[in-house]
């Protein structure tokens, strides 16, 4: 690999066509091809020598980007002029086309009309440096307050679930350390004697202070209380808080043991919340749920393949919770199933089973099936299509044959749906054309027919959409030098966690973690949009190592793809991580696209949630791009 | 701040010539070391092989001559080595030395100031001869001259096998002549076949010499493929390096990167890792056993490509006993001329602290009165009650109060060191069980562009030097910073009163942080005066200047380093400071002098750090070249030089008892290094990122590491330092066993919201203060 690696270094040269662009730029016609090379080896020669230099000028400047000024002071070094009017603090945004079988990175320089800057406001002067102080350590105990990271990363909580007995961790000598404060000489001695032997997995205290404890019980209490926006202040404060690493196992049970009760008393709407709170811790981007999925992963399935889920199986959307419960399912398989827990072949067996069953009821299958269908292509192509004609059998038996109890024509009406809509765009990929009406039918029996429609509606779709990525761009916003600056006092500096009641717009008043008391302004945020399927993937990775800086990687809302007859609303945002004081709101906004008919209060009727943690006036910097690619890839790059 | 006068600058000429003299018979292998100005008188000699015929008369005399001198400064224990070596009856030294003496006192050769009578002497008859005798052929004096220090440089490090020949004047960067090496021709082809030869040899020797001989690995690869780059065999070259350049150990990458873009005989020309590579020979230290096996080998297969390149290239510094492990290799290779030699950290260091100067609490005034008439505080009887009473005894290893003339001290300076004691008795006693506490001041809104942070020693002032030129100033205390006022409005002022230091005093420019431009590029290295009223600061602009902190102007600004200035420091006693930057010399400065008192040079790559021992009589300078040294203040000799970092080195820290030093760098890690022994004795892994900072507490028992990878670390100093293994053996062989014990080492790591940590600072009550920018 390294070896690779040099040789590339050894061998990599600029290319002699580029010599001979250049050379015609400055009005030298006729280069030689030897010439060219010649120089083309000089030039690739001194541009490494000067990289080398440049990198210097990076260590020194304590930074581990490298900028242009880095460049110019190499060049300096070498006592050749600068190049002038290039002074970009920031990444320069090559952007990429491609077209006739040629990939080409350019520099955009917009014509720019005088008057446009002239009639423009000036944009407002950046602020000055200032310093801060506040407490990283207190006898060797970190206080928890805004301006430290959250207690225990997510990477290191991935570790201790998945490597329990690895020892010698990141902080495993910090948490020894907080025992020992906590628990006075004896933890003290009984490290000293730790030694040598063998060190045991220090213990992870969860108590939680007051302050901890008001902000769990007003969480609790919003998410399952009957006002739609405290609950929307209270999810997106799950989804984005750093700090509830603490937490997670209260949170963890509480979630468990509400489906326990509920889907006892079939109170639908109170199940639905809990899977919103599923979903939130999910989307924490600074939480490891690993450890608790014995209690989520039940309860989940539980919501997924329930008999009954609400009083009025008849009228009640509870197949909505069931896609809802799915996708969560499939989104806990992706992030979390190892070779060691397996999970996604557990749950596959489970759903398979109850599936195959003839007595199971028409709720039950549907949500067997939702569950498979989430899992991806591969698990429909290997367990869904195969069963089609059998399922069809069925579904015919109910829908064409004697009256039966509505519900179960319901049911079967509902899985049929579902089978179409999961199955169609696999089989379009799968089949090859022409769709044969006939073919259908005796490949898939009863469902072929209809399956055949739908197949060809993917197609068409899939055209239309492949037009579309032909054109890759990337939108790429630069940050605008627009900073607000908010006072506030230096509460967090001094002691532990000293949460405030802050005032949101809508005069509830939420209990939160950090001191909304932000000091600093947010950083310039920065934005990308992509738009773009697979073709467009690389070249945005591309850019973004570019540009993006060591920030915490942004939260992502991966919202699960939605069927082909949907348009769903895809939406991809980049919040950086927590600012250092907590001030720069995490704008986080999920739309779940759902079947038009789902009048469930699944939907969250307000699409953008207002985020009015901080008082700071920041502009969300968001932009709608409506995909029209059916489960167009959602994943941000990071 | 008080002018020393007559103070190093005039009293040390005497000395300097002494040890500039000394330096060439002790066969420094940078024989330039701390006199970069004027030319080694050698210099004109080029490598090549010296036994070249020559008058027998003629070497003889030159022999005499150097016993002569070397007897004259009392070196004895060398004069006895080279006499036997060279057969010498013990009386032939009397009547040649007397003839010797006569000799006009020529000194055309180089330049070189000198007065001592013999050492001027020898080389005016050395210039004499070569420049009678013609050029090429007759180079024998000269040559044979280098021949004997070198001999003689061996012989100090009794290792007589280790003969090698080594020429004296390399060290003038002329390419030409530097390169001119490389022309000796071999088949292009064979060179892949005579390595790989030594390789499958070397594999296949037994484990316990197989580690030794692949250090030789690196140096021949490098050599090999500058001499087919230099003849024209450029294929050939991009094929061996291909082929072999994966064999390298991993943390030669950096050189390689470079040496890989390097593929033409002309990019050869003005390629300073090249000129390091030549200028310098690569050490390797392997054992006798190992050595043999190696050399019957080559002979045995009429190596002589091979065999050249060992020759001419690298100085294998052989020693006796038990041959080292991979690990203990390991742990000092990685530089980019090799190990040190044994030799080059054998001078004493003189590492214990001065005494304290006895200063009495304010309640006795009267006596405090006497001893500023006296002038002379350090002088006076020790007090009783004294609290600085840690400092009556003299240290043994301590060197003399006014070995360095140090500058006197102010009411002021009296005034800040009984606050200092006063601080001292409400330290808290760090230890494992009782962690500082870390006050972090993160710089908000610095758009990655602080480079620099320094705090006064009394933790009231904090400085950032940023990327945009500029210096900034705050004040941490409720006291605002102040101007002085105009000098129209200072002469309005009544002088005699008593608060005419507060009179003198602006109260309109009072701010919480001023603002000093003046640089015209990234300031790098910021230091505060020991007494608050200046601030240095150095620059790309490859200026040092030196600003008020009473006027918040700049006073001076140091030209000399011509490129980047990558650090710089006040001496803990104040009036001297060093610099240190990409011109690879490190200078050291008086504030009133604007030209430098001593240039510090021998590192082959940017000196990046530099640092004071407490004790003002050294200074460590780190650098690019991966390895740390420690240069003599007084003379300017290279006392210590220490290998073993893989990366440039960013940040340097004596400990508070001057005893070691610890240097972190961009590998991560963090070495320990004991100081009298010239010894590696720790090494602190855990940091993922380069180590910008490095500080001990006040008492030394701790030692925090702040780096790029947003952490601050604290280690246990005590427990690192107490385990060490200082035997006899490892003394004199430097081969240490480093157990890896980092963990254990490891108090605490605190990670910062993504702020790297560039500063450090432990209050006089052991509070530690860290400092970074906030990169979202």
């Amino acid at each position: 690999m390294a070896e690779e690696r040099r040789q590339k270094q050894c061998s990599v040269i600029l290319p002699t066509e580029s010599m001979k662009a250049m050379a015609e730029s400055v009005g030298v016609g006729q280069l030689q091809e030897e010439s060219c090379v010649a120089i083309s080896e000089e030039v690739s020669y001194r541009i490494k020598e000067i990289a080398q230099d440049a990198l210097k000028f990076m260590h020194h400047g304590k930074r581990r980007k490298l900028t242009t000024s880095d460049i110019d002071n190499a060049l300096k070094l070498k006592n050749v002029e600068p190049l002038y009017g290039f002074q970009s603090q920031e990444f320069i945004p090559f952007r990429f086309a491609s077209g006739g079988g040629r990939e080409l990175h350019f520099y955009e320089e917009r014509e720019v009309d005088l008057s446009d800057i002239i009639n423009t406001p000036l944009p407002r002067v950046p602020l000055d440096v200032s310093l801060k102080a506040h407490w990283l350590s207190i006898e060797g105990v970190q206080p928890a307050i805004p301006e430290n990271p959250p207690p225990a990363p997510k990477e290191q909580q991935k570790a201790e679930s998945t490597e329990p007995l690895k020892v010698a961790k990141p902080g495993q000598e910090e948490e020894a350390a907080i025992q020992g404060k906590s628990q006075g000489a004896t933890a003290a001695d009984g490290k000293g004697k730790e030694k040598g032997l063998i060190r045991l997995k220090p213990r992870s205290t969860h108590e939680l202070s007051v302050e901890q404890q008001l902000y769990y019980k007003e969480i609790t209490e919003a998410c399952v209380g009957s006002c739609e926006a405290k609950r929307a202040e209270a999810l997106q404060s799950i989804a984005t808080d750093p700090g509830l690493y603490q937490m997670l196992p209260r949170f963890s049970t509480f979630i468990s043991e509400g489906v326990r009760v509920n889907v006892v008393q079939n109170n639908l709407a109170l199940l639905i919340y809990l899977m919103r709170m599923v979903k939130a811790l999910m989307d924490n981007p600074t939480l490891y749920l690993e450890k608790y999925l014995h209690e989520l992963i039940p309860a989940v399935v539980t919501c997924i393949v329930s008999k009954q889920l609400c009083l009025r199986p008849d009228v009640d959307n509870h197949w909505a919770l069931r896609d809802f419960a799915a996708r969560l399912m499939a989104q806990s398989c992706k992030t979390f199933s190892t070779t060691t827990n397996n999970i996604q072949s557990r749950i596959t067996k489970t759903f398979t089973k109850s599936w195959l069953d003839d007595k199971t009821q028409w709720t039950t299958r549907y949500g067997c099936i939702a569950g498979l269908a989430e899992l991806g292509p591969d698990v429909i192509k290997t367990l869904i299509l195969p069963r089609l004609t059998v399922e069809g059998a069925r579904i015919k038996a109910v829908m064409e044959g004697p009256v039966v109890s509505n519900i179960d024509k319901i049911g079967a009406d509902h899985v049929q749906s579902l089978l179409l809509k999961h199955c169609a765009s696999v089989i379009a990929k799968i089949r090859p054309q022409p769709d044969n009406v006939e073919q259908y039918r005796t490949d898939y029996g009863y469902l072929g027919p209809m399956l055949c429609s739908h197949v060809m509606k993917a197609r068409t779709q899939a055209a239309l959409q492949a037009q579309q990525v032909n054109r890759t761009t990337l939108t790429i916003t630069q940050p605008r030098p627009t900073l607000s600056v908010s006072q506030s006092g230096l509460s967090g500096s001094t002691g532990p966690r000293t949460p405030s009641i802050i005032k949101v717009p809508s005069s509830l008043t939420l209990m939160s973690p950090r001191p909304g008391t932000p000091s600093q302004p947010s950083p310039p945020a920065t934005k990308y949009i992509v738009m773009a399927t697979s073709a467009g993937t690389a070249t945005t990775q591309q850019v973004i190592t570019l540009s993006s800086s060591q920030s915490a990687s942004p939260v992502t809302s991966t919202v699960p793809s939605a069927t082909s007859t949907l348009q769903p609303l895809v939406k991809l945002e980049s919040g950086s991580g927590p600012g250092l004081t907590g001030s720069r709101p995490l704008q986080k906004y999920i739309v779940v696209s759902l079947p038009s008919s789902a009048s469930s209060s699944l939907e969250p009727k307000s699409s953008v949630i207002p985020t009015s943690i901080s008082s700071t006036s920041l502009e969300a910097g968001m932009k709608m791009e409506r995909s029209e690619s059916p489960g167009a890839s959602t994943q941000s790059p990071h | 701040m008080a002018a020393v006068q007559g103070g190093l600058v005039d009293a040390d000429e005497d000395k300097d010539i002494k040890t500039e003299a000394s330096n060439d018979s002790w066969g420094n292998n940078n024989a330039n070391d701390g006199r970069l100005l004027s030319p080694s008188p050698g210099s004109s000699a080029s490598a090549g092989s010296n036994k070249s015929a020559a008058g027998a008369s003629e070497e003889q005399q030159t022999l005499l001559a150097v016993l002569q001198f070397l007897r004259k400064n009392k070196l004895t224990e060398s004069v006895e080595i080279l006499r036997r070596e060279a057969g010498l009856p013990e009386d032939s030294l009397e009547p040649k030395g007397a003839e010797s003496s006569g000799a006009g006192s020529g000194g055309a050769s180089g330049g070189v100031d000198l007065e001592g009578g013999d050492a001027s002497s020898l080389l005016s008859r050395v210039t004499a001869s070569s420049t009678a005798g013609a050029q090429a052929p007759t180079k024998g004096p000269i040559q044979s001259a280098a021949w004997l220090t070198d001999k003689l440089s061996h012989h100090s490090a009794s290792c007589p096998t280790a003969k090698l020949t080594h020429s004296a004047g390399e060290d003038q960067p002329d390419v030409n002549v530097v390169l001119s090496a490389y022309s000796q021709q071999g088949d292009p082809a064979l060179y892949e076949v005579y390595y790989s030869g030594l390789k499958r040899f070397i594999e296949s020797v037994l484990d316990c010499h197989r580690a030794e001989l692949s250090q030789v690995f690196y140096p021949l690869f490098v050599h090999m493929y500058l001499e087919l780059v230099y003849n024209n065999h450029e294929s050939e070259a991009k094929a061996f390096f291909e082929k072999f350049s994966g064999d390298q150990e991993c943390y030669y990458e950096d050189d390689l990167r470079v040496l890989s873009s390097l593929t033409k005989k002309e990019h050869m020309r003005g390629n300073e890792t090249l000129l390091d590579f030549r200028t310098s020979k690569f050490v390797l230290r392997i054992s006798r056993d190992s050595y043999q096996l190696l050399k019957r080998h080559l002979q045995e297969r009429q190596n002589n490509q091979i065999w050249n390149i060992i020759q001419e290239h690298l100085y294998i510094d052989i020693f006796d006993g038990m041959p080292r492990s991979k690990s203990q290799i390991d742990a000092m290779s990685g530089s980019l001329a090799g190990e040190a030699k044994r030799e080059a950290n054998k001078a004493k260091v003189y590492y214990g602290l001065l005494k304290e100067p006895e200063i009495e609490l304010p309640l006795d005034d009267e006596d405090e009165e006497a001893e500023n008439e006296e002038g002379k505080p350090k002088k006076k009887k020790p007090k009783k009650d004294s609290l600085g009473s840690k400092s009556k005894k003299q240290d043994p290893n301590a060197p003399s109060q006014n070995r360095i003339p140090l500058p006197e001290l102010k009411d002021s300076d009296k005034l800040d060191k009984i606050m200092y004691m006063k601080e001292a008795t409400k330290r808290i006693r760090l230890g494992p069980d009782n962690l500082p506490s870390i006050c972090f001041y993160s710089f908000l809104n610095a758009y990655q562009g602080l480079t620099a942070v320094d705090f006064t020693d009394d933790s009231s002032l904090i400085a950032g030097g940023f990327a945009d030129s500029t210096v900034r100033v705050w004040s941490v205390t409720p006291k605002k910073l102040r101007k002085v006022k105009s000098a129209a409005d200072l002469n309005l002022i009544d002088k005699e009163s008593d608060d005419v230091l507060e009179r003198i005093m602006d109260e309109k420019t009072a701010s919480e942080s001023k603002i000093l431009c003046g640089h015209s590029g990234p300031v790098y290295g910021i230091s505060f005066s020991p007494d608050r009223n200046y601030l240095l600061s150095s620059s790309e602009d490859g200026t040092v200047r030196l600003w008020s902190l009473q006027t918040f102007t700049c006073l001076v600004g140091y030209k000399g380093h011509n490129y980047p200035v990558w650090d710089t420091q006040f001496s803990p006693h104040g009036y001297y400071f060093v610099s240190g930057g990409h011109d690879r010399v490190a200078r050291l400065w008086a504030t009133d002098h604007y030209q430098p008192l001593r240039m510090f040079s021998g590192h082959l790559a940017d000196v990046t750090c530099t640092r004071f021992h407490p004790n003002s009589n050294y200074v460590a300078t780190g650098s690019s070249d991966r390895t740390i040294r420690l240069w003599d203040v007084l003379n300017g000799n290279c006392v210590r030089i220490f290998t073993g970092h893989k990366g440039p080195i960013h940040a340097l820290a004596f400990s508070p008892n001057g005893k070691f030093l610890a240097s972190g760098a961009t590998d991560g890690r963090v070495l320990l290094w004991d100081i009298g022994h010239g010894l590696m004795v720790g090494e602190l892994k855990g940091h993922t990122d380069t180590i910008y900072s490095l500080r001990f507490s006040r008492d030394g028992e701790i030692l925090a590491s702040g780096s790029m990878d947003n952490t601050v670390r604290l280690w246990d100093a005590t427990k690192a330092f107490d385990d060490l293994e200082t035997d006899d053996f490892t003394a004199a062989t430097g081969h240490i066993h480093l157990q890896d014990n980092s963990q254990e080492l490891l108090l605490g790591t605190y990670m910062t919201k993504s702020t790297p940590v560039i500063h450090l600072h432990f209050t006089r009550r052991n509070l530690l203060l860290a400092a970074g920018a906030y990169n979202p």
